[in-house]
């Protein structure tokens, strides 16, 4: 029988990292000292897990690492090895390892064999080291097989005596003699004799209890493994002797070794184990060579990989569907209606025409409206399947902080929430590395040390907050911290002398602190290798842009500095506000909408040399006209009465001023780049209720479009 | 065929050992704890039960114990998954009266092999 067991290893993959994740985060919660053994135990299993996986699905390196760490972690316990920190530090490093492993196994590609080699070192060097119970490291190494042994099993010869003398109790585990003896039969031609000698008189039977004996003669060219193997299970529920049968043989091997074959059973089962073993070493080792050839194309397994979706999910979809056909035939049915009464209609019976007409049309409206609702639920409920909890992210988390709080020397209570809060795969996958950079900068730059806090009169141990939750139709996650906040004076003097702001520009508190995301930004005096990773603040910044959101910060000084960022539900469906620039029909994001007005003439300043501004309560914010922007003749010198809608560009409010104003709705994002090119205004393209094309806002880029053609003048200022 | 109980907490292994025997034609009822699988055993009869030995909840060995207190489990043949290859952790498995055992990695063909030697 042959089975492709490949199409087990996607499953086998996504649980193996979800057993690293739990490896991970219980290895977090794990005391040095006394180790919670229900918590030693948790790692234990998912280790043991995943070496049994991989052994069976033929991921030999992974299945021998883990039985390294699976060896260590048996020692913790059964309470032969203390639980140290260097132990479960070395554990975590394990981790990553494995994870590496493990996806190199996935996506076929080369695993860096020298961290492997360095891992194994570190490991190693624990188990060496004084144990109490010393048995338990002789499940290191597999006893090499002596070869001998083997051939000596595999002596054959005209057939064998099997002497097999059963305890009373060999029926008590499950294992039936009868059975035996057929798969012996299978073997060769099977001859039983059978002693009930020692079979008690009736009144003293116990019907469970076995007091036969049997000699066996099996006939044929059989190696005595073969047959200790059949006898595996019952080797010490039984009196076992396999003889070779001694006839008019001319096989020298049987005759040679009569000695060695009479050896009781017991003893030399254990050794076609270690064969084994080293077969499998010699497939690991083939592994190994293949992989070593060049891949052409690593396969990137992360681009079709598998989302888990949770039943309910999907029957609630199926429900859907079954709405979507019921409504279907409902409207089927009065298209035939129509149909029907066109027809009569043209026959010429005109009487009462008018009423059916009515109804017929009522019940269009009806069986419509009823499709509306389907849709906008079924398409609810197709998205909900890509969402996922945000604690796919969080769950990182943990393990940064614990990692960096012992390099930084500084004392930090982590505490999530909201971790159930769902989000986009997609989404997820973009908002990692942001987040982990956030969580970074906060214990680097925000949080002190113990001793600066306690002389500012805090605790000395600092508080990281990561919190999420949905707000209409967008998720905000928060990164808090109770440091130092921004230190306004050395931004700004940083600013200054990086050339992103100049000298004598004034800026509100907000708008300091919002440099701090400008290119080529970095507060830090020193580069440090926990922040300071060649990205900074910018990169984060137009990483969460990409994704549709934003970010801002609010920071106060000696108290600590909030982070949030907003970010659509999903990259697929965007909420937008309809607009007409010169007779074309646009959306821009509502995400990025702060408000929307009809312009003052009096609250305009058109500041000489410089772009027009206007007074927006009490700030300053400057226009743009979208026609200049794109291009399109503007015959509006006085914006009076003109729409001006207000969106947040960098965490600074801009209006831009629109022809007109029409319904907010959702629509489906087409990309540009796949069907037409990038254009810089423009984020993406989406198909309107009447068929035409819209093109879709890229705010920042409008911002900057605006600028380039206003400093080579193309936009009078 | 055979009406088999198959109990593994990795579902990947499950799937393996599930897809196999029921390519040989066996009917299989899967649980993935020794919780679930004793569930399993009183609601229903089965021929053969496979289990892994570390689980959560309750690990085979203990399920193997509980197995053989129920009457109609006195007799059913028990084999045991496991990685150990050494004689203690087999013999662990069989003073909790497990029948046999297969040692992990294993092939699609030891499996029906093994399960052969213990049904019919």
């Amino acid at each position: 029988m042959s089975i492709d067991m490949s199409q087990f290893h996607e499953a086998f993959f996504e649980e193996s990292f979800e057993g690293l994740e739990i490896m991970e985060s219980e290895l977090l919660t794990l005391d040095v000292g006394a180790g919670d053994v229900e918590i030693i135990n948790t790692i234990f299993r998912a280790a043991h897990s995943i070496k049994g996986g991989a052994g069976t699905f033929g991921f030999m390196n992974v299945s021998e690492f883990t039985h390294v760490m699976e060896t260590l972690l048996d020692e913790m316990r059964d309470g032969s090895r203390d639980v140290t920190q260097f132990a479960v530090d070395s554990l975590l490093g394990s981790v990553d390892v494995l994870r590496t492993m493990l996806e190199a196994a996935r996506d076929n590609t080369e695993v860096d064999e020298e961290m492997v080699a360095a891992r194994y070192a570190v490991l190693n060097k624990i188990l060496k080291e004084e144990v109490s119970d010393s048995s338990s490291v002789d499940d290191v190494e597999p006893v090499p097989a002596p070869p001998a042994d083997a051939s000596v099993n595999n002596a054959v010869g005209e057939g064998w005596v099997i002497s097999f003398i059963p305890h009373t109790d060999l029926l008590m585990a499950g294992n039936d003699p009868v059975r035996m003896f057929r798969a012996l039969s299978e073997l060769g031609e099977l001859s039983a004799k059978v002693d009930y000698s020692k079979l008690p008189p009736f009144t003293e039977l116990v019907p469970e209890d076995l007091y036969l004996s049997w000699v066996l003669t099996l006939a044929g060219d059989i190696s005595k493994a073969d047959i200790e193997e059949v006898f595996e299970w019952v080797e010490d529920d039984c009196d076992l002797t396999i003889t070779p049968l001694v006839g008019n043989t001319q096989n020298e091997q049987a005759v040679a070794e009569p000695a060695a074959v009479v050896e009781p059973v017991a003893v030399s089962t254990v050794a076609p184990r270690p064969v084994k073993e080293k077969v499998s070493d010699n497939s690991a080792a083939n592994q190994v060579a293949e992989k070593k050839k060049p891949v052409t194309k690593p396969k990137k397994a992360t681009e079709s990989a598998s989302i888990r979706v949770g039943i309910d999910k999907v029957d609630e979809i199926i429900n859907l569907v079954g709405e979507l056909v019921i409504t279907q035939s409902m409207l089927d049915q009065v298209g035939e209606d129509l149909e029907a009464h066109a027809e009569a209609a043209s026959v010429g019976g005109d009487s009462g025409s008018q009423k059916i007409n009515a109804d017929i049309l009522l019940r269009l409206n009806k069986g419509l409206a009823q499709l509306e609702r389907n849709t906008r639920e079924l398409q609810d409920g197709v998205m909900r399947i890509r969402m996922l909890p945000i604690s796919f992210v969080f769950s990182r988390m943990p393990r940064l902080v614990h990692d960096l709080s012992a390099k930084l020397n500084k004392k930090i209570d982590l505490q999530v929430s909201g971790e159930e809060t769902e989000l986009d795969k997609t989404v997820m996958e973009n908002i990692g590395d942001p987040l982990v950079h956030l969580v970074r900068n906060a214990l680097d730059h925000g949080i002190e040390t113990p001793d600066i806090r306690l002389a500012a009169g805090k605790p000395e141990t600092g508080i990281l907050t990561l919190n999420a939750y949905h707000q209409g139709g967008n998720v905000i996650i928060e990164i808090k911290d109770d440091g130092a906040g921004i230190n306004k004076a050395r931004v700004r003097a940083k600013a200054i002398e990086k050339g992103i702001i100049a000298e004598g520009d004034s800026l509100t508190d907000d708008e300091i602190n919002h440099l701090i995301f400008a290119p080529g930004f970095s507060t830090a005096e020193v580069v440090s290798d926990v922040s300071g990773r060649g990205v900074g603040m910018d990169v984060v910044k137009t990483s969460i842009t990409k994704l549709g959101g934003r970010v801002v910060v609010q920071s106060e000084e000696g108290k600590g500095s909030v982070f949030t960022i907003r970010l659509p539900l999903t990259l697929a469906i965007l909420d937008g506000q309809l607009v007409t620039v010169g007779g074309e029909s646009y959306v821009i994001p509502l995400i990025a909408i702060i408000e929307s007005l009809q312009v003052d003439r009096t609250q305009i300043n058109a500041v000489a040399g410089k772009a027009e501004v206007y007074k927006l309560r009490d700030e300053y914010i400057p226009i743009i006209r979208a026609r200049a922007v794109f291009g399109v003749e503007d015959n509006k010198a006085d914006l009076h009465e003109s729409l001006m809608v207000i969106v947040e560009v960098d965490g600074s409010p801009v209006g831009i001023i629109v022809d007109e104003l029409q319904g907010q709705q959702q629509v489906v994002i087409k990309s540009l780049e796949t069907n037409y090119r990038k254009v810089e205004t423009m984020s993406g393209a989406t198909i309107l209720g009447d068929g035409t094309v819209a093109l879709i806002w890229d705010v920042n880029g409008m911002v900057s479009v605006h600028k380039k053609k206003l400093n080579n003048g193309v936009i009078k200022a | 065929m055979a009406r088999i109980l198959v109990v593994d907490d990795s579902a990947s292994m499950r799937q393996m050992v599930s897809f196999t025997l029921k390519g040989a034609g066996h009917e299989v009822v899967e649980a993935s704890d020794g919780v679930e699988a004793l569930a399993s055993a009183k609601s229903g009869s089965f021929d053969l039960v496979i289990t892994d030995v570390n689980m959560p909840n309750m690990d085979g060995i203990t399920l193997t114990k509980e197995l053989r207190a129920l009457p109609n489990y006195r007799f059913t043949p028990i084999l045991t998954l496991t990685t150990e290859s050494s004689a203690e952790k087999k013999m662990a498995g069989k003073q909790a009266g497990a029948t046999g055992w297969l040692v992990k990695p294993f092939n699609p063909d030891q499996l029906l092999a093994t399960a052969k030697k213990v049904l019919g």
